[in-house]
């Protein structure tokens, strides 16, 4: 019996094997853990998102009933959420700007051997590498109203005295660039570090051959380095855009919206409306204003950065 | 002459450094002598706040352990990197190997749709996964975290390590497997082994991202004592319209510091990573 029954499962062990064996369904095997996870949790969520935006779902009546883009059309018939809508692009755009300036300027700095270069370039990198949250109290505590250390400063320095000095997270104008201030602050080191990645990666015998031919500084730079570091800064901006846009921690922490809804941005709206008024529908409608721009910042950078590569 | 000029550009150079320097560090610099600042200096606008005008003291330190949840939200978020770490590495080593050796447009498209939704915003899923946890009975648990926290990890770490299996030859998985190993045998024992580096990079990296993170946490728990340290130090030491800024400092320096270190040993690797196909 045992003689018989033994080359069975020999068998029947080989034959899985075999399969296993195989690459593609190997292949399948090992990624597919990977991919239902993220199908699960973020595909599903997102058609989630997408279907509570046209039903009027909400904490307090979870009905799943269907209402078209009633939604879509209360929100931009409210000149509040216009009013959002710009801000956040300011927001991103205002701080980008400013980044990619301190950016650039941040690498070529560093691009130079100094005594001290890696410490330097290590403390650079703090603000970029610490939790957002956390450096963002700092700066709120550095606007602070009474004891802003940067008050102080200019009352000592005599630029102000202590009736005028400003509140800054409490004056419309100066809380949006509070904010954009602190972001073009957390993002203008991950800037740099993509601008020196990029500067580096630029062999150096097509700068000397520039330097032979008599290209001077700015024309190396901007006719030579700039074209070839290109796709580089362009996933660096996609990052930067992305994570801007879709931004909440720094607005909530630091102005909590205000004052008045001057700082709003999207993602902090749809988190007041879906999460703290508990109206999912509208907020999830908020929310989704978000995708046409993220389209078409990554499809636009996507198509740019093979273009580059023919 | 000549030599005046240079010593010129200089202290130009050095000054514009150091100009960067203090830019980036002051607000570190302000938690650090923030939470070392006793009460009556700290809210004293008179006082020079850039140095001490009083005795510096532990007090805010003291208070944060003792009389505070700092040391259990730290807990919390060891627990929850350890999970989320663990969930990433099982999932995203294999798939990486795998994306990494599959050939074909299908495993290409399928490498950039998992590394595209890296980029999808928490501030788009919030709404939708904060029902999911609740079906779940997930809802005001800090386990909530180690569900959704994979979903950014195991894109970012798959597409890290794909890039990397892609630099081992696969003439060594062709060698064990002329030896009798089978192919999955061959990923074990050879490919694993050689990969140690670049698993170390996940750990540190799915550990920063999560320590990092904060609209997830703040939508999906409010209870206190389930609060990550970055969740708690942010919305828990306020007391009604009372900062307790000594506290938050404190609180935020200690967080802050292992993360800033991890950083910057695996900068490297952490840009190569995000950069990807762009550079060649």
């Amino acid at each position: 019996m045992v003689d018989i029954a033994a080359p069975v499962t020999a068998k029947s062990a080989s034959r899985f094997r075999f399969i296993m064996d195989r690459r593609e369904v190997l292949g399948s095997v090992l990624v597919a853990p990977a991919v239902l996870y993220v199908l699960l949790l973020v595909g599903l969520p997102f058609l989630l998102a997408v279907y509570y935006s046209v039903s009027a779902y909400s904490i307090y009546n979870p009905s799943w009933r269907f209402v078209g883009l009633t939604n879509f059309v209360q929100i931009v018939h409210n000149p509040e959420f216009l009013h959002t809508l710009g801000n956040t692009f300011l927001f991103t755009f205002g701080s980008q700007a400013l980044g990619l300036v301190l950016g650039k300027f941040g690498a070529f700095l560093l691009l130079r051997p100094f005594p001290g270069r890696r410490i330097v370039r290590a403390l650079i990198i703090l603000p970029w590498a610490v939790p957002i949250a956390l450096s963002t109290v700092a700066w709120q505590w550095m606007f602070d109203s009474l004891y802003s250390v940067i008050n102080w400063s200019l009352i000592a320095a005599g630029i102000i005295t202590r009736e005028d000095a400003p509140n800054w997270l409490g004056t419309p104008h100066l809380a949006m660039l509070c904010i954009i201030v602190v972001n073009a602050w957390r993002f203008f080191p991950f800037a740099i570090v993509i601008f020196l990645a990029g500067i580096t990666s630029v062999p150096q015998d097509v700068i000397d051959a520039a330097t032979v031919d008599g290209a001077g500084f700015w024309r190396r730079n901007y006719q030579i380095i700039m074209p070839m570091i290109l796709p580089i800064v362009a996933i660096g901006l996609i990052f930067g855009i992305v994570f801007t846009f879709t931004d909440l921690s720094i607005v909530l922490l630091l102005t909590n919206g205000g004052p008045v809804g001057t700082t709003s941005v999207l993602g902090f709206e749809g988190y007041q409306v879906g999460i703290v008024s508990g109206d999912v529908a509208h907020g999830a409608a908020i929310s989704l204003f978000m995708l046409p721009v993220l389209f078409v910042v990554v499809i636009g950078m996507l198509r740019f950065i093979r273009r580059r590569e023919i | 002459m000549k030599a005046l000029s240079k010593t010129a550009g200089d202290v130009g150079f050095y000054g514009t450094v150091a100009f960067f320097v203090v830019m980036t560090t002051f607000p570190f610099y302000w938690m650090v002598i923030t939470s070392l600042k006793s009460n009556s200096d700290l809210y004293n606008v008179t006082n020079i706040p850039f140095w001490f005008n009083e005795a510096p003291t532990l007090e805010h330190f003291k208070y944060l352990f003792e009389q505070t949840l700092f040391t259990r939200w730290l807990w919390n978020s060891l627990v929850i990197g350890l999970c989320v770490t663990a969930i990433t590495l099982v999932t995203a080593v294999p798939a990486g190997y795998s994306l990494a050796r599959m050939s074909g447009r299908s495993a290409e498209s399928l490498g950039i749709g998992i590394f595209l939704t890296y980029l999808v915003p928490p501030t788009l899923l919030f709404l939708p996964l904060s029902r999911i946890i609740a079906e779940l009975g997930l809802q005001n648990s800090m386990w909530s975290l180690v569900v959704v926290y994979p979903t950014f990890t195991i894109p970012f770490c798959t597409w890290l390590l794909m890039g990397f299996f892609k630099a081992i030859p696969p003439e060594i998985e062709e060698a064990a497997i002329v030896d009798g190993c089978s192919l999955f045998g061959a990923f074990i024992k050879m490919v694993i082994p050689l990969s140690v580096p670049a698993i170390l990079t996940v750990i540190i990296f799915t550990f920063t991202l999560t320590l990092q993170e904060f609209v997830y946490a703040l939508t999906f728990v409010s209870a206190a004592d389930q609060k990550p340290i970055t969740l708690g130090v942010t919305t828990d030491l306020v007391r009604g319209d009372v900062f307790f800024w000594g506290e938050i400092m404190a609180g935020a320096l200690i967080a802050s510091i292992p993360v800033a270190i991890a950083y910057n040993l695996f900068l490297d690797r952490f840009i190569s990573g995000i950069t990807g196909g762009a550079v060649k």
